[in-house]
């Protein structure tokens, strides 16, 4: 068995303006593609071959050793999940349990978008903003390069790319910009919500 | 005494068709100023570190106050990298000679092999970061990556050639091919610069 590229959820340029189908083309079609095809290579013929992705994740995971096997691994993770956090007029309020469970959090929709911002623009080089689940409460993180929030301790809700890759052909260096345009116009609540179980 | 965002020594357009006019705006003008920005807020309350170089403050960070260290090991080093990047580049590219030659002959058995590793320490550092060829501790040539805007004087080295390899310093130009950036960024190199840091590094 080899890792494959997911499809899309949607077409290369359902996000437009937001989100432009050229840079979908790069992200998905080129970083993406090369992630799963440098894994399949780094596998290939080790006891890890014919394992799932969260299996080689958990194996290299916190091993300087197999940074490149993790790193991988964990990307396609990343953008497998990011690519299904976003929909076609998508973004605004969450309704529902999970609006609910912002308020609960973070007090307001407001409080939680600006938390969320912070959390994104302050990560500095590469890496993702993240809501997560953690024993039950909603909690904002980030994480560098490829690193994620790992279960059991922390379960994935939301996550946004900020690998300049993400946004420079459309954004360049306004990363706030761009965040703010996934939480208004992008973020597939739907799905946020189909995370929470 | 704020610090300051100097122009570049060249127009925009100069490094073309290696490095794009766009992406020596928004790299010089928006990136660079940034980090100078940011570092400023940062030592807004810390008088006695303003009047320090950024390379004073980037080699001795383990001395710096806790509230200031992050935000001096990011912008200060954004600041200090990009400030050398600037004079390592120059229109029409050049040759190394003379002593730096010679070492690097010495050292890496030519110049393509150091250029090979060069490139291989740029493509292999994952997520954001620098390339450099260094004279180490000991007083020999050496080429080290360092994450995000770490500078290699920080670890007791002397960086005498950097190469960014942010995506923000290719990706309007070569998207994900930053192997081909690295290929690239050779016709523009300015060993004058790197000979005047490997002389002052071996003194």
């Amino acid at each position: 068995m080899t890792f494959e590229l997911p499809a899309l959820p949607y077409a290369e340029n359902a996000l437009e303006p937001y989100y432009s189908a050229r840079t979908i083309s790069f992200h998905y079609g080129k970083h993406h593609k090369a992630y799963v095809d440098n894994l399949n290579k780094l596998v290939a013929g080790t006891d890890l071959e014919g394992k799932s992705l969260e299996e080689v994740i958990a194996a290299s995971a916190g091993n300087p050793a197999k940074a490149g096997l993790f790193n991988n691994a964990a990307q396609i993770w990343n953008h497998t999940f990011f690519w299904q956090c976003m929909k076609p007029g998508g973004g605004s309020r969450p309704t529902g349990r999970i609006a609910q469970m912002i308020d609960e959090a973070f007090g307001s929709y407001e409080a939680f978008a600006a938390q969320f911002k912070a959390a994104a623009i302050g990560r500095f080089g590469s890496g993702w903003a993240w809501l997560v689940l953690e024993n039950g409460k909603l909690k904002i993180t980030s994480t560098p390069n490829a690193e994620m929030p790992v279960p059991p301790g922390q379960h994935a809700l939301l996550t946004v790319d900020v690998w300049e890759h993400a946004y420079y052909l459309d954004y360049q260096n306004r990363r706030p910009d761009f965040v703010q345009t996934f939480l208004d116009k992008l973020i597939n609540w739907d799905f946020v919500a189909k995370n929470l179980g | 005494m704020a610090f300051e965002l100097a122009p570049l020594p060249y127009a925009f357009a100069a490094l073309e068709p290696y490095i794009d006019a766009k992406t020596m705006e928004i790299h010089h003008d928006k990136h660079h100023a940034t980090y100078i920005t940011n570092l400023n807020t940062a030592l807004a309350n810390s008088a006695d570190l303003q009047g320090k170089s950024v390379e004073d403050l980037v080699k001795n960070l383990s001395s710096l106050p806790d509230a200031v260290r992050t935000a001096v090991r990011n912008n200060g080093g954004g600041h200090l990298n990009h400030s050398i990047f600037w004079q390592q580049l120059t229109p029409g590219g050049s040759q190394p000679s003379g002593a730096l030659l010679d070492a690097l002959n010495s050292t890496f058995g030519s110049l393509d092999t150091l250029k090979d590793q060069f490139n291989k320490a740029g493509l292999g550092r994952f997520g954001s970061g620098w390339a450099w060829l260094v004279v180490d501790g000991s007083g020999k040539l050496a080429v080290v990556s360092t994450a995000n805007q770490d500078n290699p004087i920080t670890d007791g080295a002397s960086p005498i050639l950097g190469v960014d390899v942010w995506e923000h310093a290719y990706y309007l130009n070569y998207q994900n091919r930053r192997a081909d950036y690295l290929k690239a960024i050779w016709n523009v190199i300015n060993w004058n610069d790197v000979s005047a840091r490997f002389a002052a590094a071996v003194k």
